[in-house]
């Protein structure tokens, strides 16, 4: 242990904890700026500097060791002096027209600003304009709020291993960007969100729709119906003040009811029928000597990544929509004849924990007849809270609503889908009952949980061990894709999710999700799989009705028709 | 005379081009004895000439070696001939006139430590000096000073140059390392240290060209013989770069402990045209700027009250008196604009803000709350910058404001005066 003392109070940590760490610790808060738990310490924005007796100069604290018998002030007037002068410095580089800024109020610069109590700028403002890059349907790049912090760059680079942003140009002209200062849609960008979730200040931000979706609410002559995803339900309760982001689903429902949504429905309802088509698939390609290993197709910002850089790998992929898209493929068709609707007069909206998504739902192929798109428009979890806030819902007045039918009952392995190791652990719920034809005792497959990069597992199927894995993160996914791509891969089935920690981690998430808040949504997301009646895909009533009413059986010409894409290399 | 010649001994009296010439004047007779006397002898005379950095830094080198030596697998040499501070030019002539000398050092050094792979990182101005460091190395080559073996041991250690593309902070050494890396020349976070993780990740001793070329000097007389040279506070002899307002400019080599004053006046001759010095800048752009009443302090490593280091590389930039202060500042200002990486919020932001301040001073526009947020933005840049860049280059002003306060209340009173400002 190192013994040192930090304003006058005695602290005692481990050898190699940065100044910061131990503060922390002794509940001594130093604010930072640049520094992200998880993310690289890159010391760029100076904001942690502290006073050590006997050392030259202020000294960051994100990034100095504690030394034994060292003296640390915190809050000198030396310190705040600097702290409050490399504020202004930003601040006079930066637009500070902060009401008109989607993070005004939850803005990491707004909140040091205030903190340190600055109230006037010394420094003239030096900002010259950039063109706003909102060329693609995911992001929106300002780089007239960028701070030059550095955690786009790095969670970019390092957590996804893209590399699609890193710093350009020198001193005052140095900003981040592209490559050759491009926009983002020039580039291999999967529109993956982490960089927006993890951005301080709103200079990468998702696109907005909600304008978009208050228009369509208020147009009589549209049925507008909506679907939440299951990881929105975890991580919602952040945006509205509450400490667990688990919120029970009949209110989120008696809420969107409130803004004025049609029919509410739940995305679980189509990831059960996702692990029936994909289920059956997998099972075909094992027993039929189809490719192997098959590759999940759920995760939009992983399909980026294949088709834009391992065309190699598309026939590994699951030919199975995402649940997003079969949601939108079955309220235009089925619901739409069963309600004699026409498939124009139906808007479908969806709820997401991505950015990804937006992008996803603008694609060609997922269109009813190549114009109407199957999912008409993708918000954020984030945008969703901003609607709530627009109509000034108190969700401690609400009443709980059940989903709407005909997708109304779901199950527990559907709710899966949101954490890494999700559809996997849904998948062989199913395969394993529907193979071997004897019921699990026990639901839970704990090796392909938690945050490890990459897991994987064996389960025997009809006698055969099958080898699986699980990635999140698309640096970790590429681990995998390469092996598969070199003739290496020792699996049968393996589960791709692009964002840390899986949809739950995603770039659409409440702000602030770090590692940690991520195991908390996680936890709640077996929370939710735990209290559900049914926990197994297959025994869902409504899927097995909807079969038997619709569909026929799982893999049939109608469900492909409905339920199945194609990919396109789309690597140039 | 006050010159005490031993690195530039040579200068004129042999043709750099010629290792033939070097090895008449005893030249790679050093290497042969640091490989007789074993790694720990070499390290153990080294901690006794009390050596420091000749880059600027003067940090110790014997720590930075020994901790260098502590290190295991490959590990590399980098010679820091980037030479990017204004008014320095002491590595270009030890290139140009004396190469094999600063080969000799390197290997010294990798013999001392372990290291088998090195680099020369030269900006790509001296072009010259390129030249001739190419064909050093390759005859160094012929003879058997690089490459496997080195004279017929088991010692084997080889150099490449790698040229700059420009950058004043690719003199920085992390920068410089990122740099070779083939990345932009942009510092990393310490600790680790180069001599811990440098570059390609692994350990790297970097030192100055002036460094490497006093290592055969120490391994002829002795590290207690070379400590004798000097004053109290440094040991050995400094490279001075004399330039600006002085009759005799050029390079210099003296003990430590000489005046300013003595190398202005004996060396330099003194200033043209009977005109008074108004100021010096010590080091280079980045370096404190002293009145003439303080040209008698000593060359040497004794920290100056209001900053960590004094003579730097040992630029010496002689300013006479028909020169204004707001100027030579302001020129330093915006080649550090020009120059920042862009890395630290400080410096990439500081620098752009302190050339419109003292634009104020120039331009008879500044008012005492100009000087007062120059002052607090000025400490603030030194203190918290990332790399020796934003930690050195508010010198000229924060020295100035203590020198010359009287230049500062002149300038802001008769702004006041020519009704351009309330004060």
């Amino acid at each position: 242990m190192v013994n040192l003392r930090i304003n006058n109070i005695d602290v005692s940590v481990e050898k190699n904890t940065t100044i910061l760490e131990a503060a922390k610790k002794y509940n001594i808060t130093i604010p930072t700026l640049c520094h992200y738990p998880d993310l690289h310490i890159n010391s760029d924005c100076r904001i942690c500097v502290v006073e050590i007796d006997g050392y030259y100069g202020l000294k960051t604290s994100c990034s100095t060791p504690v030394k034994e018998g060292m003296k640390i002030k915190t809050n000198s007037p030396k310190v705040l002096n600097a702290r409050k002068t490399i504020t202004e410095l930003i601040l006079a580089n930066h637009d500070t027209d902060c009401p008109s800024c989607i993070r005004n109020m939850k803005c990491e610069l707004q909140s040091l600003s205030r903190n340190l109590g600055i109230d006037t700028n010394r420094f003239e403002n030096v900002l010259q304009r950039k063109e706003i890059d909102d060329n693609n349907p995911s992001l929106v790049r300002n780089p007239n709020r960028c701070i030059k912090c550095g955690r786009c760059v790095d969670v970019c680079k390092e957590t996804q291993g893209m590399h699609v942003l890193d710093s350009m140009g020198r001193g005052h002209d140095m900003e981040i960007t592209p490559a050759f200062g491009k926009y983002l849609n020039d580039e291999i960008c999967t529109y993956c969100g982490q960089c927006a979730n993890v951005c301080p200040v709103g200079a990468i931000i998702e696109k907005d729709n909600t304008d978009t979706v208050w228009e369509k609410l208020h147009d009589p002559n549209l049925f507008v119906m909506v679907q939440i995803a299951p990881a929105v339900r975890v991580s919602i309760g952040e945006e509205i003040g509450q400490q667990n982001g688990l919120i029970e689903s009949g209110k989120l429902v008696s809420a969107m009811k409130h803004l004025g949504f049609n029919h509410v429905h739940d995305t679980l309802f189509t990831a059960d029928l996702t692990i029936m088509e994909e289920g059956t698939e997998l099972v075909n390609r094992i027993t039929n000597g189809g490719v192997l290993p098959m590759l999940t197709s759920c995760c939009p910002g992983w399909i980026n990544l294949a088709e834009q850089e391992y065309p190699e790998i598309l026939p590994h992929i699951s030919s199975c929509k995402s649940p997003q898209q079969m949601f939108g493929a079955l309220a235009k068709s089925y619901y739409a004849e069963k309600e004699k609707l026409d498939p124009k007069d139906i808007y479908v909206v969806s709820v997401m924990p991505c950015t990804a998504k937006k992008y996803e739902a603008s694609r060609e192929e997922l269109s009813v007849d190549g114009t109407n798109p199957e999912v008409d428009i993708v918000l954020t979890t984030r945008e969703l809270a901003k609607m709530f806030r627009q109509m000034g819902i108190d969700f401690n007045q609400l009443d709980s609503v059940e989903f709407d039918n005909p997708f109304g009952i779901t199950t527990g392995a559907a709710a899966l889908f949101g954490a890494t190791g999700g559809v996997m652990e849904a998948a062989l719920r199913t395969v394993y009952e529907i193979v071997n034809e004897e019921s699990l005792d026990d639901v839970d497959f704990h090796a392909v949980r938690g945050m490890q990069g990459i897991k994987e597992a064996e389960v025997v199927l009809g006698g055969q061990t099958v080898k699986v894995a699980v990635s999140h993160s698309l640096a970790n996914a590429r681990i995998l894709v390469e092996q598969v791509v070199a003739g290496t891969s020792p699996y049968q089935f393996i589960e791709v999710m692009a964002c840390p920690g899986g949809c739950i981690g995603g770039g659409g998430q409440p702000y602030g999700t770090t590692n940690e808040v991520r195991q908390q949504r996680i936890a709640s997301i077996y929370e939710v799989d735990g209290k559900m009646v049914y926990r197994k895909s297959h025994d869902n009533p409504s899927i097995k009705a909807l079969y038997k009413e619709y569909l026929t059986e799982p893999n049939s010409k109608k469900a492909h028709h409905l339920l199945h894409t194609h990919y396109n290399s789309r690597n140039s | 005379m006050i010159e005490y010649k031993e690195l530039t001994k040579k200068f004129g009296k042999i043709d750099p081009l010629s290792i033939n010439d070097y090895l008449q004047q005893d030249g790679y007779k050093m290497i042969r004895k640091a490989i007789k006397m074993g790694p720990k002898k070499i390290l153990n005379e080294i901690s006794l000439s009390r050596i420091t950095g000749r880059g600027g830094a003067g940090f110790p080198v014997s720590i930075k070696m020994k901790s260098f030596a502590n290190e295991t697998g490959v590990k590399y040499i980098i010679c820091n001939a980037d030479e990017g501070e204004p008014g320095n030019f002491k590595d270009r002539y030890l290139m140009e006139n004396d190469p094999h000398q600063i080969i000799e050092g390197m290997l010294i050094s990798a013999f001392s430590t372990g290291a088998s792979r090195g680099f020369i990182y030269i900006r790509s101005e001296y072009q010259n000096a390129i030249n001739i460091m190419k064909h050093t190395i390759k005859e160094a080559r012929k003879y058997l000073f690089l490459g496997e073996n080195i004279l017929k041991t088991s010692f084997s250690f080889d150099i490449e140059i790698r040229r700059g593309a420009g950058a004043y902070v690719c003199g920085e050494e992390f920068a410089l390392i990122e740099s070779i890396e083939g990345k932009p020349g942009r510092t990393r976070v310490k600790p680790p240290f180069p001599s811990q993780k440098g570059v390609f990740g692994l350990p790297t001793l970097i030192n100055n060209v002036e460094t490497f070329s006093n290592l055969p000097f120490i391994m002829r007389i002795g590290g207690r013989e070379y400590n004798n040279i000097g004053s109290d506070f440094a040991s050995g002899t400094k490279l001075i770069s004399l330039s600006g307002n002085v009759k005799n400019k050029g390079l210099y080599e003296v003990s430590y402990g000489e005046t300013i004053k003595d190398v202005i006046y004996i060396l330099g001759g003194g200033i043209p045209n009977n005109r008074q010095i108004k100021m010096v800048q010590l080091g280079g752009a980045c370096g404190v700027v002293i009145p003439q009443s303080l040209l008698d302090i000593q060359i040497d490593n004794e920290r100056f009250h209001i900053f960590d280091s004094k003579i730097g590389a040992g630029a010496l930039i002689v300013i006479d008196d028909r020169h204004d202060i707001f100027d030579i500042i302001l020129r330093n200002m915006e080649f550090f604009e020009h120059e920042s990486c862009g890395k630290c919020t400080p410096c990439r932001e500081g620098h752009g803000q302190m050339v419109n301040l003292v634009k104020k001073f120039v331009n008879f526009q500044a008012t005492k709350k100009d000087y007062l947020s120059l002052k607090s933005l000025a400490n603030v840049i030194h203190e918290t910058s990332l790399c020796g860049l934003g930690q050195t280059s508010p010198s000229s002003i924060i020295s100035t404001m203590e020198f010359f306060p009287e230049d500062y209340e002149k300038r802001i009173e008769e702004s006041v005066r020519r009704g351009q400002t309330n004060g």
